[in-house]
């Protein structure tokens, strides 16, 4: 029963992280492309400007919040044990979670190239960690 | 893509997978975080090895908010799957620990998405982010902050 409820928890920690991490990295995607290139603006503006330009971004906080809510996440259920579990599991949800969450939200093309890398790569994060 | 923005997402794989590695080694040490007691992960902070991984993490941070703003989220996230790829040779070729064949497989297909993705083009072209009336809102109240 104890190992039943640990198993579960487990992974309600790992849609928990998955969620939390695609919803961040949405947020961050478009914050950063609401800022635009960082380079150009580095070379043309200075650091301070691409740094006050970033923290002047509601999103970049929201992305932020929700990267502490998947990292909080991930550091509770790494220190339940099964790290060969819990890192592979969350981070392939992300990838997959992430290729919907960026046509559907950021209007990306995910062309078949890029349906196929991120399969391939969820793929191989679950084989490299078994 | 220049030589600085593919520096930049080397950046990105190498300070994942360092931090990734320094952190879980860490909270191995710091021991287990209970949901009872809050106070313990403020305490796992507080060992070094921890406190380094949070450190790289946020270089990582740093490189990934710099690629995602010239590339597509699924461009870039194909790069910090290849701090795994790099784990497991530092794990075979330093380390000299066994890599087993199916590892290797794992090694092979995110290599091979990875390749797929950079293949392709970095940015998709969004028409009316380029329109002067939407994306110049910030800009603008930011230059005439900095002009002012």
């Amino acid at each position: 029963m104890k190992e039943l409820n640990t198993g579960l928890a487990v992974w309600c920690a790992i849609v928990a992280i998955a969620s939390a991490s695609v919803v961040g990295d949405v947020l961050l995607a478009r914050a950063m492309k609401q800022v635009g290139d960082v380079h150009d603006l580095w070379d043309r503006s200075g650091l301070w400007t691409v740094i006050g330009r970033v923290l002047g971004n509601p999103n970049f906080f929201l992305g932020v919040a929700a990267m502490a809510v998947a990292f909080f996440s991930l550091l509770f259920a790494l220190s339940w044990g099964d790290v060969s579990l819990v890192a592979p599991a969350a981070a392939s949800l992300t990838f997959i979670g992430n290729a919907f969450a960026a046509k559907i939200f950021l209007h990306e093309r995910v062309d078949r190239r890029r349906w196929i890398a991120a399969v391939l790569v969820a793929a191989g994060v679950v084989l490299l960690a078994g | 893509m220049t030589f600085r923005k593919y520096l930049v997402l080397a950046g990105v794989t190498v300070f994942a997978a360092a931090g990734d590695s320094v952190l879980s080694h860490g909270m191995k040490q710091a021991g287990r975080v209970s949901l009872h007691h809050p106070l313990s992960l403020i305490l796992a902070v507080l060992n070094p090895w921890v406190a380094v991984g949070i450190l790289l993490l946020l270089a990582f941070f740093g490189a990934y908010m710099n690629a995602l703003s010239w590339a597509d989220l699924t461009y870039v996230l194909p790069a910090t799957s290849l701090g795994y790829v790099l784990l497991a040779l530092v794990a075979k070729f330093a380390l000299h620990e066994q890599v087993s064949p199916l590892r290797w497989v794992g090694i092979a297909l995110i290599t091979g998405g990875v390749g797929f993705v950079a293949g392709g083009p970095s940015l998709t072209p969004h028409p009316q982010a380029d329109a002067p009336c939407e994306s110049e809102a910030p800009e603008a109240a930011v230059s005439s902050q900095v002009g002012s």
